[in-house]
């Protein structure tokens, strides 16, 4: 029994895809059915819900785009068979050191406060993935173990900091003070509303200049390697641990990005909790989009869209809940994943000894 | 004396969950299948066993429908991965983020909210059961692995299949028996934390519980005894800032006590900036069949 690792033609690619999400309604719709509800009513609710206005579908773009930068962060290790799984702790922390960093220099000018919140954003998930990929790297630690510690850690640390010593006096959440409204993003008429601008650019342009970099230049080429080949990118100059420890830290960079969605484009402030878990659809997306960035965008924007979809099912229906999209989601995942195409190479590191065992 | 018995039955308590679910770990990973689903699997064992039992009032149904439904999940990790050869993490993902979907949609159809199942009564729990199955099954599988057929041909499978081959064993069946062994260890660590600790089944209570578990095989190195030991020394810390938080408390300290429960994850970390080097997974891990 062989995994489908050889390259398809387009075609039966795309009949394969065709063949998976329509698994994926089929079984969904025995669950809905099983809940007393009608498939389609459900599936119109869906549509309707993610895409039946201008506004409907900015909301759909405004939760793809974490989801997106997650997942351009989780591939870019990935590609190098590394598994990131620290992700949601790094964006944790950006959103954290933008929150708070805007709040200090709330009386500055605006490209000031906004220029140093977001590299105060970008540099804390840096640091905190900087600090996995040094565990990984120097001290030969599992990054998936030593991710999910530092997933907690990020979370408890924030959490404590903010409920310490910045918590917001008038409101009854666990939240920061937030940041004056004139301060946010613009949000765009077209969308009617929703709380989307131009900061959306970010995911495509993020994107294209991770396929740019993977692609064309040298040193991207040899983090695809490091999987995979790790004796070709030796060969070529390039020094293991670096190259692991970039992939890594810079994934940390691109999550830390989304604290500048987080504080300029949504809440304005370091919400308790804010993320639902944006590491781990990260993981969904990046795999689903076979770690290629335009893929993930596209993984991203059907995530986005159930998600939003979804809401509307608390109100609409009696049987089923939001949480359909998540079993939608799975369904899509475990089907897609018979044929995929991610480089079996990146698996097998988990099962060699690290470097230096 | 009377405080470090608590301290000592606290920590035991704390730390089955995670040993359940570490060693279910360990049966599938020891015959080279990843199983990532364990934190899933885990939620939907406790949600099987805490509905099974506010229905019947029978703990150990419970526990026995827990197991059932526990293997029938992992079996979707063989379907997809031995029959179909999909990628391991893949599925692994694929069927958490199922569970954290199916628990609140099967609470919904049985009891008509998605937060929680009915609470259950004190005598409907168990309180130390389960610690006894714990205790006989490290012993069980510390035992069959090394000197039982069954665990040899389960280490070969994940060690080097070929010769597994050779000796006119399935490899694949040896696989689908580590996996589906995983799923029943698992959905018991779940069904502990909600007929044991808790006293029902509430929305994503394992709280990362099922990472941990990985995170203490990958430190136990894949053994029986050291991942038991991490284990226990998960709970111990757990159990021992609740203790050092009444302590404090005491003292009037508060503000630095809400940072104790960050204590094992800090500890986990410095060990494995110590000595993260020295991990070797067995060969075969996540390899197709």
């Amino acid at each position: 029994m062989s995994q489908s690792a050889r390259p398809k033609s387009l075609g039966s690619s795309v009949a394969t895809l065709a063949f998976a999400l329509f698994l994926s309604l089929a079984v969904c719709s025995v669950f809905i059915l099983i809940a007393g509800e009608k498939p389609l009513a459900v599936a119109r609710i869906f549509l309707t819900g993610a895409f039946g206005t201008p506004y409907d579908l900015g909301l759909s773009l405004f939760h793809a785009l974490p989801i997106a930068l997650a997942g351009l962060a989780v591939a870019l290790g990935l590609r190098s068979g590394l598994f990131n799984i620290g992700v949601e702790g790094q964006l944790i922390m950006g959103t954290f050191a933008a929150a708070l960093t805007a709040q200090a220099l709330s009386h500055q000018a605006w490209p000031v406060l906004f220029v140093v919140s977001s590299l105060s954003a970008l540099a804390a998930g840096f640091a905190w993935g900087a600090l996995l990929a040094w565990l990984k790297a120097s001290r030969g630690a599992h990054e998936v173990v030593s991710g999910i510690m530092l997933n907690t850690l990020a979370y408890g640390l924030t959490s404590w900091c903010v409920l310490q010593f910045f918590a917001n006096p008038h409101s009854q959440n666990p939240e920061s003070l937030p940041i004056a409204e004139e301060l946010r993003f613009a949000l765009w008429p077209f969308f009617d509303g929703a709380p989307m601008s131009w900061h959306i650019l970010l995911v495509p342009l993020i994107a294209l200049l991770l396929w740019i970099w993977s692609n064309w230049t040298r040193s991207g080429f040899a983090m695809s390697l490091v999987g995979s080949a790790p004796g070709a990118a030796r060969h070529a100059g390039f020094s293991l641990k670096s190259l692991e420890f970039w992939a890594i830290s810079l994934g940390g960079l691109i999550a830390g990005s989304i604290g500048i969605v987080e504080v300029f484009g949504n809440n304005g402030r370091f919400v308790i909790g804010f993320s639902p878990g944006y590491g781990f659809l990260g993981i969904a997306v990046a795999l689903l989009g076979r770690l290629h960035p335009f893929g993930i965008l596209f993984a991203s924007l059907v995530f986005g869209a159930l998600y939003k979809g979804s809401l509307e099912l608390d109100f609409e229906t009696q049987g089923i809940t939001k949480d359909f999209a998540l079993i939608l989601q799975a369904v899509i995942i475990l089907f897609l994943s018979c044929e995929s195409l991610i480089p079996k190479s990146w698996l097998n590191r988990f099962s060699r000894p690290t470097e230096g065992a | 004396m009377e405080y470090l018995w608590e301290l000592i039955w606290s920590s035991l308590r704390l730390a089955s969950p995670l040993c359940f679910a570490a060693l279910g770990g360990l049966l599938s990973e020891r015959s080279g299948v990843i199983n990532l689903a364990l934190e899933g699997t885990m939620l939907i064992g406790a949600f099987t066993a805490a509905a099974v039992t506010s229905l019947t009032h029978e703990p150990f149904l419970g526990f026995a429908a827990a197991a059932l439904v526990g293997a029938m999940y992992t079996a979707i990790l063989g379907f997809f991965s031995l029959t179909l050869g999909a990628q391991q993490v893949v599925v692994g993902m694929g069927l958490n983020i199922l569970a954290f979907g199916m628990t609140p949609y099967l609470n919904k159809l049985l009891f008509g909210v998605t937060s929680s199942t009915p609470s259950l009564d004190s005598a409907d729990r168990l309180s130390y059961e389960p610690l006894v199955l714990l205790f006989f099954l490290i012993l069980l599988i510390q035992f069959g692995l090394k000197h039982m057929r069954f665990g040899l041909w389960l280490r070969t499978a994940g060690e080097e299949a070929k010769a597994l081959d050779a000796a006119g064993i399935s490899r694949l069946a040896t696989r689908w028996a580590g996996v589906l062994l995983s799923g029943v260890l698992a959905a018991w660590g779940g069904a502990v934390l909600s007929v044991m600790l808790a006293s029902q089944f509430t929305r994503q209570m394992t709280a990362g519980a099922g990472f941990m578990a990985i995170a203490a095989l990958i430190l136990g190195r894949w053994q029986v005894l050291p991942t038991a030991l991490v284990c226990l020394f998960f709970g111990l810390t757990d159990a021992g800032q609740i203790r050092l938080q009444q302590i404090l408390s005491e003292a009037g300290e508060k503000r630095w006590l809400a940072l104790l429960p960050l204590l094992p994850y800090l500890v986990t970390l410095a060990v494995l900036a110590l000595q993260g080097g020295r991990m070797r997974a067995p060969r075969e891990l996540g390899r197709s069949t």
